[in-house]
């Protein structure tokens, strides 16, 4: 009987490159603080944000994506036709089919590649880049472009004093391909879906076209999801850090998801890092972006030059699920 | 030994002087946390969790909302300490 071909693995990989595109509006904290009676100071020492970008009602989230991508991609150097795979980690995708990864693949020149979204809300980049990682070093793709991309500003409640505020629109993108040494350390992930309710939509698509609710916007238990975001992320983070045989001092940054300022500076204090490790803090002009959050924090450490290429950053998305990841990558 | 609501006060204060800034000794029994002392959410659960590690007590999420004074979370903590 002749034996079953399969495919030979590849030991390591890496990000190539990374790309970024916001939406072009910054919204100031007076424009959005009357229908939640609120103020600038209100949400500036409650969530750290002082604008967040974004996207006029003629961009859409296809737009942001393609210009984040082919931005990675051209930092690459990787011809976009030998792209193998294409994932669109996003939960504002405004279609239930086609997936929005296969016309962006057909709009970048990833033609053929296989593609394909995932809905991990804020963890969504750190499951995509686990993804890519997994099917390089499996032999299935050689290269992957993973995409986080969200325009929830057509997700939210003006009037919604618990999520709504702190939402922004863009796409953040990373080229990830072989490597002759190691790039991408285990992913550390999971999903806690007892509290499947803490973070997501006030109600389904169904109940909008019966009349029962509204037009379905994003919702968070905010005391509670905080709660879980530091401390239970934390155990995480360190998890992935032990994984990546690294000590907190080897690191370059910590990005997180750019959830609120409070966790971010409530997360790094109980992870213990080094004054050294630089904490990514794109969220107080950006705002919180879901999927895109991660690789738009670190291209700006990279563009700002607060952090070199080849350096270690932690990197975790943390959300609604709950789901979360983690892995240590090295900057590209 | 189990604390007494004094000691719970004395060590709550303490945490709520090192969320906040709020000098210890205007966290009172009569005060709410949101109202008199001004403490918003992310505080307020920090300050529960801090309190957790301290009296080796769980305070689940549901049960925050119920803490509205410094009082509700002193007998809380004192009866439930481990």
């Amino acid at each position: 009987m002749k034996q079953l071909k399969q495919t030979t693995p590849v030991q390591f990989s890496k990000i190539y490159s990374l790309g970024a595109a916001r939406g072009e509006r910054s919204v100031t904290n007076d424009e959005i603080s009357g229908p939640i009676d609120s103020s600038d100071e209100w949400i500036r020492q409650r969530t750290g944000i002082v604008t967040r970008r974004r996207a006029e009602s003629k961009t859409s989230l296809m737009d942001l994506s393609v210009s984040a991508a082919k931005e990675a991609i051209e930092k690459s150097k990787v011809n976009p036709a030998e792209i193998d795979a294409v994932i669109l980690a996003t939960i504002s995708f405004p279609y239930q089919t086609p997936s929005g990864a296969t016309l962006l693949a057909e709009l970048v020149g990833a033609t053929d590649a296989a593609a394909y979204d995932i809905s991990a809300a804020c963890a969504g980049y750190c499951y995509g880049i686990a993804q890519a990682d997994s099917l390089i070093r499996s032999g299935t793709a050689r290269y992957v472009l993973v995409v986080g991309a969200e325009k929830l500003s057509d997700f939210i409640d003006p009037t919604d004093r618990s999520i709504s505020f702190l939402l922004g629109d863009g796409a953040g993108a990373a080229v990830v391909g072989p490597s002759d040494h190691a790039g991408i350390s285990k992913t550390v992930w999971g999903s806690d879906g007892s509290n499947w309710d803490k973070v997501g939509m006030t109600g389904s698509l169904i109940d909008f076209r019966d009349g029962k609710l509204p037009w379905p916007t994003l919702v968070q238990e905010g005391q509670s999801v905080f709660r879980w975001a530091v401390w239970e992320m934390v155990k995480v983070a360190k998890e992935a850090l032990k994984e990546s045989g690294l000590e907190p001092a080897d690191l370059a940054a910590l990005v997180t998801h750019q959830a609120n300022v409070r966790i971010i500076d409530e997360f790094a204090k109980q992870l213990g890092l080094p004054d050294t490790v630089v904490v990514a803090k794109d969220i107080v002009d950006t705002g919180n972006t879901s999927a895109a959050s991660i690789p738009l924090a670190m291209h700006r450490l990279l563009a700002e030059g607060q952090v070199k290429s080849g350096g270690y950053a932690l990197q975790i998305g943390f959300g609604a699920g709950l789901a979360y990841a983690a892995q240590v990558v090295e900057l590209p | 030994m189990a604390l007494s609501e004094l000691d719970v006060l004395a060590g709550l204060a303490e945490l709520v002087n090192d969320e906040t800034g709020i000098a210890a000794d205007a966290v009172q029994m009569d005060k709410s946390f949101t109202d008199d002392l001004d403490i918003d959410s992310i505080s307020m659960m920090t300050i529960v969790v801090n309190a957790e590690d301290k009296f080796g007590v769980k305070i689940p999420d549901e049960e925050v909302k119920n803490l509205i004074t410094v009082a509700d979370a002193v007998k809380y903590i004192t009866a439930n300490q481990g």
